[in-house]
Order: structure tokens, then sequence, then C-alpha cells
């Protein structure tokens, strides 16, 4: 037995931009323990409730992270809306389920890029990047913003995405998805990056349920778990399976991921196939709300809850975010356990960690 | 031989300009119904305070009698949750990003002389109206207790 040394690592990550602290517990160069600590990013955004309506608060919620901010969005005012008991109009539940998957695609398309940035294959982060910024300027296209795009409303959404538009973004999804291949079989055929992500990290079916693992994580140990499947949006109206891994390595997460996206292109496609016609983009609410909520989002890194309270007032009494990242937290200190120092930056990375959203 | 396969890519790029523009030299491309910032018509502006009191970040602030409008410009999130309160629609997202900058972001809006001038005269009419109305209801009142008063005289004459 070595002797045992603490180094810390973070929050400055080589190259992902979240801050998140672990003390590694290392013998030689092996990982005896992780110890996360996070805390450097809080805002404070849940206690905004009090000093802001509940209108006010969509915009606030979607502000917690720049990424997956449209499903924030989409959480909260889901919640509201069981709250007062409205029905969102149909094409507004498409529209919602179009941004949606967008949103997904370009936040898998920027873990691809950091991971291929994290294991040395610079070539592979631009070209994913490249295909992001498509899927990007479809997101500014309909919404006028490119990552936040401030289009929800408690009761549906107030733009409409019209149909030009929506063929181009048709067109641009064959673009993306014949570009997506190439990068595909790079991913998940070349040699080296084979090297460096199979059987490294590896988490089995049973400590991924034991640990509470949530999205592409788990599904990557061989999890059947999907929140898309819950019917929230128009998502019981669509066909789609969720994609799972038996070997739980590094590589099954960025096999589910890749696979992901291609599952969005075709969800997208699906929904602009069968969006009604309607001109109805919201469901006015009247009266301020009144009852509790639980709400359950499949966000592009897992199960995020959104939990709304109120109590007959302008402002919420509650309002409390579960993020998938802090759901795999204990997942990622599992599976430091027994690795390489070398390989911790990948590792740290291969969760798809969001530490905004965490601390909020 | 897995790289061969971004080789034609590489080709490509060899003869293809480069995708970045020389911003600020040259002018910035944006989609149509881009959410870029907040501009207002002051003219059509009636004070009312709906955006005041709509924005999430507390950014707004209005004067009515001094007919102003102003913004900190670093504060705003740029939702749009004003543009869609606004009663008169006054206030557009128009494209074009706040640029950084060292000093504070605060701008106003004046209204044009005339058209406080304008406004002046509205309040102005606004006020003698509501005097009159006031006056006509302190009339109608009097009347209307004078009426009453001989009828309760003659309950108490029955009694």
């Amino acid at each position: 037995m070595g002797k045992r040394s603490v180094i810390p690592f973070g929050p400055q990550h080589p190259v992902l931009p979240e801050p998140i602290h672990i003390d590694l517990v290392i013998e030689d160069e092996k990982v005896v323990e992780a110890i996360p600590s996070v805390g450097f990013i809080h805002r404070g955004l849940e206690s905004l409730v009090d000093k802001r309506d509940y209108n006010q608060m969509t915009y606030v919620v979607e502000r917690t992270c720049g990424i997956c901010s449209f499903q924030h969005g989409m959480g909260y005012c889901e919640a509201m809306e069981h709250v007062f008991g409205v029905d969102v109009p149909a094409r507004a539940k498409y529209l919602r389920t179009i941004w949606a998957e967008l949103g997904r695609m370009h936040s898998h398309l920027l873990w691809l890029g950091l991971l291929a940035d994290g294991f040395g294959y610079e070539n592979l982060f631009y070209q994913c990047w490249r295909v992001r910024e498509k899927v990007l300027d479809m997101q500014e296209m309909t919404s006028g913003g490119r990552l936040i795009f401030s289009v929800n409303k408690v009761g549906g959404v107030i733009k409409d995405i019209e149909k030009e538009k929506l063929d181009i973004i048709l067109k641009t999804m064959d673009e993306v998805e014949e570009e997506l291949t190439v990068i595909k079989d790079t991913f998940l055929l070349d040699y080296s990056v084979q090297s460096r992500l199979q059987g490294v990290g590896i988490v089995t079916k049973e400590q991924a349920h034991d640990l509470g693992c949530a999205g592409p994580f788990a599904r990557a140990s061989g999890i059947r778990t999907d929140m898309r499947k819950l019917g929230y949006a128009a998502y019981p109206d669509l066909d789609f399976e969720p994609i799972i891994s038996a070997t739980g390595d590094s590589y099954a997460r960025c096999y589910c991921r890749i696979m992901e996206i291609f599952q969005s292109i075709d969800l997208i496609r699906q929904a602009i196939g069968k969006i009604p016609n309607e001109t109805d983009l919201f469901t006015p609410v009247k009266g301020n709300p009144d009852g509790e909520y639980f709400m359950r989002v499949e966000q592009p890194r897992g199960e995020a809850v959104y939990y709304v309270k109120a109590s007959g007032k302008q402002y919420l009494d509650r309002f409390r975010v579960r993020t998938p990242t802090f759901a795999n937290l204990p997942g990622l200190c599992e599976m430091l356990k027994n690795t390489q120092l070398s390989d911790v930056g990948l590792l740290v990375l291969t969760i798809d960690p969001c530490i905004s959203c965490t601390e909020r | 031989m897995s790289i061969l396969k971004y080789a034609p890519e590489a080709l490509k790029n060899l003869f293809k300009p480069p995708v970045t523009t020389k911003y600020p030299f040259e002018p910035a491309v944006y989609p149509e119904g881009a959410r870029g910032h907040i501009e207002i018509t002051i003219d059509d502006c009636i004070g009312c305070g709906m955006c005041v009191r709509s924005c999430p970040c507390g950014t707004l602030s209005v004067d009515k009698m001094a007919g102003t409008w102003s913004i900190d410009r670093f504060d705003c999130i740029a939702c749009g949750y004003c543009v869609e309160k606004c009663p008169k629609k006054c206030l557009t997202m128009v494209e074009g990003y706040q640029t950084p900058g060292a000093k504070e972001g605060k701008v106003t809006y004046t209204k044009s002389p005339e058209q406080l001038e304008k406004d002046r005269i509205a309040r102005e009419e606004q006020a003698k109206k509501a005097a009159a109305a006031r006056e006509a209801a302190a009339k109608k009142a009097a009347e209307a207790a004078k009426q009453q008063q001989p009828s309760g005289l003659e309950q108490a004459a029955k009694k």
C-alpha cells in the first residue's frame, strides 16, 4: 500500500467551464476516494419567489442554466399549468417539444465537443461545435435567442414557428444528420478514442440504481429511465424508445448521447409532421395560483424535478428545483474510485456536470 | 483510417473564406426576429408604469410628469416581458446587442417638447373635466339630500 495524499481537483476544469471542486485521496496514481464540494456560484434564484410574481419567475427560472434553459422554463410552466388546471393548446405543446429537442441536440453536441477536447482530439472538438452552430442558428431563427429563448409563458408559448421556418428546420436537420454520421463513426469506431473511453469509469446497473443516477448516465448503465415517457408536452404522440447501453463505461455514455442526438432529430421530424394548424398559442390564466405540484422533466442531463407551492397569492410560497447533476454527483464519486488520476478530468466530464443548475 | 474521413473537410477549408466575420469592421448579421435590445417610441408612451411593474430585473423606471422613461441596459435581460405588457405597444425589441462598456448603462428617453406640451394640455383638460364632474356630483348629492330631508320630515309628521 502506497502513501495516501490528497490532491485538490478544480474548481477549474481543464476543458469544462463548470466550477466543481473535488478532493481526491490518492494512493500512488490511483484514486481511493473522491470528496466533492460545490457552492462557488450560488445565486439564490429559488428565494427570488418572494420578490417576483409567478409570471416573472418564468424568466428567472429560465436563467438557472445557460444550456438547458428552455427545459427549465418549460418544467416550471408545466408545473404552474397543473396548479392552475389549464390545458395548453396542442400547437404550443408541439412547439415546446421542438424547442426542447433542439436544446437537447445543442447540449449533447457541446458535451461531445468537450469530451473530444478532454481526450485530446481537438479536431473532433471543432467538428462537433461546427455542427452545433447550425442548431444554435435554428434556435435564434425561431425564438430570437441563441441559448435563452424566453418563449415560455404560464399557459403556453408566446411565439409561433411559421411553416417556412419549420421547413428550414427540416432541411437543416438533414444536413446535421449527414455531418453527424461522420462524427459518430469517429467517436464510436476510432481505436484511439476507444482506448481512452472503453472500460474506464464503470458504473454497474445496481450501483447506478442504488445511487439514484439520472439521465444518460443511468441509461448508459442499462437503466431504462426517460421522463419523456411520462407524457408531458407532445411526447405521448411521438414514437421513441429510451436509448440504453449495458456496459456502463465512458464509451457507453458517449454512445447514449450520440444516439440521443439522432433520436432528437427523429423526434423533431415527427413533431413537425404532426404539428396541428392552430392559431391559439396559449390559454389565458386567471387569478392567482393556489396549490402545489411536482413536475418531472427529462433534461439533456437527466431528470429534473420542479416543485411549486402557492397559496392564492401573486407570489409563490416555495419553488424548488432538483437538477440532474445533483443526482449524478454520488455516482461520479463512486465512479472515480479505483481509477487513474489521469482519467479524472475525463470522468468528471462524462456525467456532463452542470454546476450552475445544481447551485442555482 | 478515420483520419482520412476529415481529409475532404480539410481540403475544402483550404479554399474556403473564414467562417468568422471581422466584426466590428463588418456589420453583424441578425436573423429576423432576433432579440437584441428594447427601444421605445417615447411620444406614444402614456407613463402607465406597466413595464416597470412587469420587469423581472427591475431595470426600468418611468416618470409620468417629467415624461421620461429610463432603462439600465446592463441590467436588462432582454426577456421581452415589458414589450408583451405595454398597453400602447410603444416598446419594441430591435436587433443589435448591447455593446460592453465601463460606464453605467443607464439611458433616459425624454418626450419631445411638443408632446410634453400636448400632454400638459391634456392633463389640464382632464383636471378641468374631473373638477367639473366633482362639482356636478356635489350638486347632485346636495339636491338629493334636500329632496330626502322633506320626505324625512313628512315621515316624522306621519308618526
